[in-house]
């Protein structure tokens, strides 16, 4: 489904990724952990587009075709999702607006906003939020825990092909990240994928990933399964680091 | 680029910026005279008992050729007065659309003025160059003795009430413009609410440039007896031309003790439109004043509407949003005098500008030593969609009591690149990104007004953003 080769990026012509190579295959959940700075959240943003990064060297392919140079927009219609780890305040717009404008773009739709409100309803249950919630502006004045709820709300509204989520569980207490980590699982099936972005073990208490990998100074440096992640809680990056040389 | 100028041009054109051969009845000659002058006040049948109206109207024009230009604002200097058509009639005012030449009805009906009537309105004006041409209230209120009329009615039938207002808050020489209007006035309301009658429904007064060359100067009083409430709404399209035409009119608003008047404006004049408008409330004790004031139209407007809250307990809140695009200047803001103690007001404006467009806030906040415990809040966001466009703020605040809460808050913002990537992230063009923000960043306003109006705020809005992705 997401293939990514040997790929080089650059921002203001720091190297940040220093030749990626991935590939995930539907209903596959892959997770990416690597200390601060490894580059991860980069990849997370080159993956969906972002404008400020230069990819100098590489390939993304996604379902065989290649997208390295398609902008956002288009990628989101392909079945790409972005988790944001710090979601974008927007002033005066509604979540609930926002994400009908987003489904009928993705989906070539003009579906009405009582339509809306219908596919609506099992999604925000699923994410324990009122209609207050969708009322309120996006992310203005969402508390952390808030902001999370609203991106995993939007993916499962959405219901892209794939999902990256970028540290989705960072700042969550305990509760959050059960309601968001369960709404995770229930998007998840076998005709879709999810490459979790994180730093530490605890979501994948709830979310079993097939493949764990790591990522060091802009390479994945080593790929495995479950088991990875236990052996890095144990020891730390430093361990691995050391291992790898 | 080029395309995209020509292509807003002809959205404007096809949807409001057409225009209609009629005939006039009554037009004075081009230029402005003591003549003309006195031919308006004879069409007006003001010669009689009104007399005193020909005599401010001579009054006010002498003012208005000795007063200089104002040196402030927007450039000014390429209006030429002796251009100018300053009254122009086509009909009789009717009290049904379809007593109207067919051009006038097709006008207003291409407009959706009747519709709007039919669905949201208690009372509704139509203006058509200098004179209003239909106008009709709801009889209930009527009977309740709710005056809605044009100001030769108003002169006419109400000549008490008119005389004690007219011209008490915006006298003829407080600027050139006010001068001008006071002269040459036509058309507006005239609008009274006895005691304790709250007006549920909105009236509206549309007003509509047709003619080339033309000068509107309707004038607008309302009189909102004590306790009671009234929302009205004006709007105004014209015709698009090469030349120039001349908007200026005067608002004058007398909230009486423990009322509240609600005045919005939707401005979308064509961009050879200037908008040179006075807008001036008094506020008695407890009154409540809101003006809510939307400019998208027009080459130049420079409008400032104030509060002079003279009563104790008065509330001002002034809501001004503007949109300035290519070649145009939005020069607005507010004004707020606190002549009395326990005084509130609160001022939001909001701009946006696009394609070397200009917006400037110019703003006025006044605490005088005598009034105790006044608090107010300023807040402008200015908001720049590309490098060439430009916005200033200019808030004067002369604040002379040492216990009032004053709040000042201003911001200039781009729209950033996180913002573009997380709504682009979700499938929405670059264009539609654009488009939402703005939108958002104009939700204070369009939530304030009725939802019709909203629509039809946010669509403007839409057609102005078209070619905003470079």
């Amino acid at each position: 489904m997401l293939e990514i080769k040997n790929l080089y990026v650059s921002i203001n012509d720091k190297p940040i990724l220093k030749g990626v190579n991935l590939k995930i295959e539907k209903g596959e959940i892959h997770a990416l952990m690597g200390p601060n700075g490894s580059g991860k959240s980069t990849l997370s943003f080159v993956l969906m587009g972002h404008p400020k990064y230069k990819i100098t060297k590489g390939e993304i392919f996604f379902e065989g075709k290649n997208i390295t140079e398609i902008n956002p927009d288009e990628r989101a219609r392909l079945g790409m999702f972005l988790c944001f780890q710090y979601p974008t305040e927007i002033q005066g717009v509604s979540l609930f607006n926002f994400l009908k404008t987003s489904y009928n773009s993705i989906n070539n739709e003009k579906i009405s906003s009582m339509e809306f409100r219908e596919i609506m309803k099992d999604k925000m249950k699923l994410l324990g939020v009122e209609q207050k919630f969708i009322e309120r502006y996006l992310n203005e004045g969402f508390s952390g825990g808030e902001k999370k709820r609203g991106e995993i709300l939007q993916m499962a509204v959405l219901n892209p092909k794939i999902s990256i989520l970028d540290e989705t569980d960072s700042g969550l207490d305990i509760d959050s990240l059960k309601i968001v980590s369960n709404g995770i699982n229930k998007v998840s099936n076998s005709e879709n994928s999810i490459l979790l972005i994180t730093h530490y073990k605890r979501i994948l208490k709830y979310i079993k990933p097939k493949f764990v990998h790591v990522m060091i100074d802009g390479k994945i440096v080593l790929s495995g399964d479950e088991k990875l992640a236990d052996e890095l809680e144990e020891n730390g990056y430093n361990f691995l680091k050391e291992k790898v040389k | 680029m080029n395309n995209c100028t020509v292509n807003i041009n002809n959205n404007y054109e096809e949807k409001y910026g057409w225009n209609v051969k009629i005939d006039s009845i009554n037009e004075t000659n081009i230029g402005l005279s003591e003549n003309t002058i006195n031919e308006i006040s004879k069409i007006k049948n003001e010669n009689k008992e009104n007399k005193w109206i020909n005599e401010f109207r001579l009054k006010s024009l002498k003012h208005f050729q000795e007063r200089k230009m104002p040196t402030w604002g927007g450039n000014l200097s390429n209006i030429n007065f002796n251009n100018i058509i300053y009254y122009k009639k086509f009909v009789d005012k009717k009290d049904n659309w379809n007593k109207l030449p067919i051009k006038i009805k097709e006008t207003f009906d291409k407009l959706g003025i009747p519709e709007a009537e039919k669905n949201i309105l208690a009372g509704t004006s139509a203006q058509f160059d200098s004179e209003i041409v239909y106008h009709k209230i709801r009889e209930d209120l009527k009977k309740q003795g709710v005056i809605f009329v044009d100001p030769d009615e108003g002169l006419q039938k109400y000549p008490h009430i008119f005389k004690k207002y007219f011209g008490t808050v915006v006298p003829y020489s407080d600027n050139k413009f006010a001068a001008l209007n006071s002269a040459v006035f036509s058309g507006g309301s005239f609008i009274y609410i006895p005691k304790n009658v709250e007006v549920k429904m909105p009236l509206q007064a549309y007003f509509r440039i047709n003619s080339e060359n033309i000068g509107q100067f309707e004038r607008t009083l309302i009189i909102a007896d004590e306790g009671s409430k009234v929302h009205y709404i004006e709007g105004c399209t014209a015709s698009v031309y090469s030349k120039d035409s001349l908007h200026s009119a005067i608002v004058e608003i007398i909230a009486l003790p423990n009322s509240h008047v609600r005045y919005t404006t939707l401005q979308n004049w064509s961009k050879n439109v200037y908008n040179l408008v006075t807008k001036r409330a008094v506020a008695y004790e407890n009154a409540i004043v809101e003006w809510v004031d939307a400019n998208i139209g027009s080459s130049l407007t420079m409008k400032y509407p104030s509060v002079i809250m003279k009563g104790e307990g008065a509330k001002a809140d002034i809501l001004s949003v503007a949109f300035a695009g290519k070649n145009q200047h939005q020069d607005t803001g507010a004004k707020v005098i606190h002549l009395a103690s326990n005084t509130t007001s609160k001022i939001t404006a909001k701009s946006v500008s696009k394609d070397g467009g200009k917006t400037t806030y110019r703003g006025k906040l006044y605490v005088p030593k005598k009034s105790d415990n006044v608090k107010s809040s300023v807040r402008c966001d200015a908001l720049l969609l590309d490098e060439i466009s430009k916005t200033d703020t200019y808030p004067y605040n002369n604040i002379e009591n040492n216990n009032a809460v004053i709040t000042h808050e201003a911001t200039v913002g781009k729209i950033g690149e996180e913002e573009l990537f997380y709504l682009r992230s979700r499938g929405l063009t670059e264009e539609m990104a654009l488009n939402m923000i703005v939108t958002g960043f104009f939700d204070v306003f369009a939530k304030e007004i009725p939802l019709e109006y909203a629509i039809e705020f946010n669509r403007l809005i839409q057609l102005e953003m078209i070619g905003a992705v470079g």
